[in-house]
């Protein structure tokens, strides 16, 4: 079963500087390229401590669809 | 939460150089390697391995910020992580450190004398003249790190500043190697988007 939240990332204010891998507990994101980081949806269980750490404040927790609440 | 590794003790690395610093500025021309590696896994590898891995300022944010509570944890303003600021602050940056070298080459050709003083945000002169006894090396090589360590002193104090009003690593999101290694990376990245999407 996935988890109800999953976290996005604004690929345009993201700084690329990986304060986020270092925080997610699932190993669920990686910089592409160097560019902006990514997170996998179907990894990740929307635990937010990416967004709380994230100094560019490009990291959103969001609601999965279906998942009700 | 992961395993850690060798390389997260790098905050460690950040402490002695300003240490080193403060005996002997010489050290100062060790702040290179944190201008020069990043700068190489960027134009070479493509990424940001310096700042995602190695880089010991960012992980000293973290150690005094996160793990010490030293930062408020208070959102990072808007405009500080918009483009047109990062990219200011980088052209602000790299017209400082040009004329950092510019008094450097002054020194070098003798139409400037060595001034054993550092500079703190650019405008604050801090005598510093007990860390060089004069003669030890050519003028220009000491003035490049008296020039050297003013930078890199000051943007970890900036650094620090924003720490504790905002979130730990907020100089991460306008640090100018972090913005040069960024734009190049996504130069290189053009035309690769989509591929593993």
């Amino acid at each position: 079963m996935k988890s109800k939240r999953y976290v996005k990332v604004d690929k345009e204010r993201c700084v690329a500087c990986g304060a986020c891998i270092k925080e997610c507990p699932r190993n669920a994101i990686e910089i592409w390229n160097g560019c902006y980081a990514k997170s996998d949806a179907n990894i990740c269980v929307g635990c937010g401590k990416c967004a709380a750490i994230c100094p560019a404040g490009s990291i959103v927790v969001l609601q999965r669809e279906g998942s009700d609440e | 939460m992961n395993k850690k590794r060798w390389y997260d003790y790098l905050w460690i690395w950040s402490m002695i150089y300003f240490a080193l610093g403060f005996f002997n500025i010489l050290f100062a021309w060790l702040g290179m390697i944190d201008f020069l590696v990043p700068l190489v896994f960027a134009l070479a590898g493509g990424n940001k391995r310096f700042c995602n891995k190695y880089c010991g300022r960012g992980q000293l944010f973290t150690v005094l910020g996160k793990n010490r509570k030293c930062s408020s944890g208070k959102p990072t303003p808007k405009w500080m992580t918009s483009k047109w600021f990062r990219y200011g602050f980088l052209i602000f940056f790299l017209s400082m450190f040009g004329n950092m070298v510019f008094q450097t080459w002054l020194v070098a050709s003798g139409a400037g004398t060595l001034k054993e003083v550092i500079k703190l945000f650019w405008t604050i002169r801090v005598p510093w003249g007990w860390t060089y006894s004069a003669g030890t090396v050519p003028d220009w090589v000491a003035q490049f790190s008296f020039g050297f360590y003013s930078i890199m002193l000051t943007s970890t104090l900036i650094g620090l500043i924003v720490m504790v009003l905002y979130k730990p690593r907020t100089w991460c999101s306008f640090c100018p190697m972090g913005t040069m290694t960024q734009g190049i990376c996504k130069l290189k990245a053009k035309g690769k988007e989509g591929e593993r999407e």
